[in-house]
């Protein structure tokens, strides 16, 4: 019999990066670099430092994160296009005690959407919101979306997005921070280890404020599209910190009194 | 017990009270305003959800979210709102989660106004929004069957998981009349306090709970889709309900749900002191359709009327359940106009004359 070169699991004396118990075992849908995968990991790592998976109940959206149910191991609803923070506050009004979040994109949440996140944060309802902004509507195959960055070519704006007949690009974290009942918002970016360890703490203190029962919670993560933005997969990391960060500043928008004690613990 | 004067929109309410519901979402809007309004009141007195929307559209999805996890939920609104909740109710049916909506309808199409309507009932029995599914329809005629329904509606929709509507009009929801309220159950009655296996309520000691309408693969849509239609037809078998009146030596029988059932029984009445034989047949499960039962009539009668507030939505079914036993004829008014029995007898007679000539 030989040694194994490769040694099994048990051997290793410290496990410094494994699964989170929140995450479920197997692959996903996403595109090779998709930060959306980045995310499920951070948010999956946040329930299981917080030992919430028992008690968490996530609202998935229409959008490449339609499946987003089947990569986490807590329940799950799917909800029609932009309407996940109205199923939230439906599960949240007769489940006060268990944590609800909603994952959505920018079409989702700033599109269609818009009345119900809007509403959402205004009545500081207890939830906590993922948003991803790529800057394109992915499911659908790379329209433009209301983040698309101006001159940003799309299948729906092949010129580029003409922001003298579209407007120019909306700023959710600094559109919703404006409300009284958003306790905690931030917009963070998945394009370094550097960022994505930033956005961690981020997602870590929005559960936290919910936990705390502060209110309306929500952090913004810049992502990236290669497959529709077609670039490579580093590449498309390189265009969300030279192209995206510029108009979309990374930063804490809104933190209301009392969060930073929270994640201090 | 004993009868109380009550208005129909604050009974059906208070019905619902009643019957356990937890979480009431809803968006004002005429003439159903005063049953979100009484549900301002009286669901924080009970400790239970009560939440105005930003929108019809809010609003169902609020209830789809609550329905998810299992607590018993309604919403009510009046048609151009149910028309906003439409994409909604789809999923909803499609997610399998039971919940309860009560259309006040009023006169349309567009803004119309808001006097008493039957206009919505293609958009309530045959559809209205996306895909091959069925509501549990319940058309009450007077405030009392109103409570009964309502009452009723919440073990209907758990016993199949779907969405039941009860479909009133203007008359029903703004009408006082003399009325019996049901006793009082626990929130959440319906599960004896324990919530259904397959609500969202946290994965406790179980693998999580997924609440979903999407299935990319058509063939397992398809499955989905004949499992569905599995349980509509069981529906069929079991949730038909409907009044008669006078129907055993009829000769000429009349057709109609809610208030136009009740102004077409008085006028069945007029009609029988003339010495008509009429009969009524009142529709109050609208889908699923009494459809045998109105068959067997047709088969006795001479001719058949139908009375509604549109401009002939329900004469659809009927010409399909009477097939040619005997000639249909209509009498409708629309835009929020209601007909008076006079006007319905003035139709019986003539009826019967075309049909003697
Ligand atoms: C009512 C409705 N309108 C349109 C669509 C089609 N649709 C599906 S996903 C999507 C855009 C999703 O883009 P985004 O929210 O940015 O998420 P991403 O896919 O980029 O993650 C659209 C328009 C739909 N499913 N429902």
């Amino acid at each position: 019999m030989t040694t194994p070169i490769i040694p099994v699991m048990e051997q290793l004396e410290d496990i410094v990066y494994s699964r989170p118990a929140a995450l479920a075992e197997c692959s996903t849908h996403y595109c090779p670099g998709c930060t959306h995968g980045v995310a499920h990991r951070l948010v999956a790592e946040v329930i299981d430092e917080l030992g919430i998976a028992e008690r968490t109940i996530g609202v998935a959206p229409v959008g490449c994160a339609v499946f987003a149910y089947n990569y986490f191991k807590v329940d799950f609803a799917e909800a029609a296009h932009g309407r996940a923070p109205a199923m939230a506050t439906g599960i949240k009004r007769v489940h006060p005690d268990n944590v609800v979040f909603t994952y959505q994109g920018d079409g989702d949440l700033a599109s269609i959407g818009m009345a119900e996140i809007t509403h959402t944060a205004a009545r500081g309802e207890n939830i906590t919101v993922i948003f991803i902004n790529n800057a394109i509507y992915g499911m659908t195959g790379g329209q433009m979306a209301p983040t698309t960055l101006p001159g940003q070519r799309t299948s729906s704006s092949p010129l580029g997005r003409d922001v003298e007949v579209m407007g120019m690009p909306l700023k959710m974290a600094e559109m919703l921070a404006g409300l009284p009942g958003a306790a905690y918002v931030a917009r963070r970016s998945l394009h370094s280890a550097k960022e994505i360890n930033r956005a961690k703490k981020a997602i870590r203190t929005a559960f936290e404020a919910q936990l705390a029962g502060m209110g309306f919670s929500m952090v913004e993560l810049l992502s990236s599209c290669p497959t529709n933005w077609g670039l490579s997969a580093f590449d498309s990391l390189k265009w969300i910190e030279e192209h995206m960060i510029p108009y979309y500043p990374l930063g804490d928008y809104k933190v209301a009194e009392g969060i930073e004690a929270l994640s201090k613990n | 017990m004993t009868k109380e004067l009550l208005k129909g929109n604050e009974a059906i309410a208070e019905a619902a009270v009643r019957a356990g519901v937890e979480a009431y979402f809803g968006y004002p809007i005429t003439p159903q305003t005063e049953l979100l309004e009484y549900m301002a009141r009286r669901m924080p007195e009970l400790k239970r959800a009560f939440l105005q929307a930003e929108s019809e559209v809010a609003a169902i999805n609020m209830v789809y979210g609550a329905a998810a996890a299992g607590a018993r939920v309604m919403t009510s609104s009046s048609s151009p709102g149910v028309s906003l909740m439409m994409e909604g109710i789809s999923y909803i049916v499609a997610s399998e989660v039971p919940c309860v909506l009560v259309d006040v309808m009023r006169g349309g199409p567009g803004l119309g106004n808001i006097a008493p309507s039957q206009a919505d009932y293609f958009q309530i029995v045959k559809g209205g929004g996306h895909g091959d599914y069925r509501l549990i329809v319940l058309a009450p005629a007077t405030v009392q069957e109103a409570i009964d329904l309502t009452y009723q509606s919440f073990d209907i929709a758990e016993r199949y998981r779907t969405m039941v509507v009860i479909l009133a009009d203007g008359n029903i929801g703004q009408m006082m009349e003399p009325a019996e309220l049901p006793p009082m159950h626990a929130a959440n009655g319906g599960h004896n306090g324990q919530r259904a296996s397959w609500a969202l309520t946290g994965a406790k000691g179980r693998p999580h709970n997924v609440i979903t309408s999407i299935y990319l693969v058509p063939e397992v849509e398809e499955q989905f889709n004949q499992k569905l239609q599995a349980k509509f037809r069981k529906i069929a078998e079991n949730e038909i309900r409907y009044a008669e009146y006078a129907t055993e030596d009829a000769e000429w029988l009349v057709v109609g749900f809610g208030t136009s059932g009740r102004v077409a029984q008085t006028a069945v009445k007029q009609a029988r002191a003339k010495g008509i034989k009429a009969g009524l047949l009142r529709p109050i499960s609208l889908w699923p359709y009494p459809e045998k039962r109105l068959a067997e009539l047709a088969n006795n009668v001479r001719g058949i009327l139908v009375v509604e507030m549109n401009a002939g939505q329900m004469l659809e079914d009927v010409r399909l359940a009477v097939s040619g036993r005997a000639p249909v004829k209509f009498y409708g008014r629309m835009g929020g106009t209601v007909p008076l029995p006079d006007e319905v007898l003035d139709e019986i007679i003539r009826l019967t004359k075309e049909s003697n000539s």
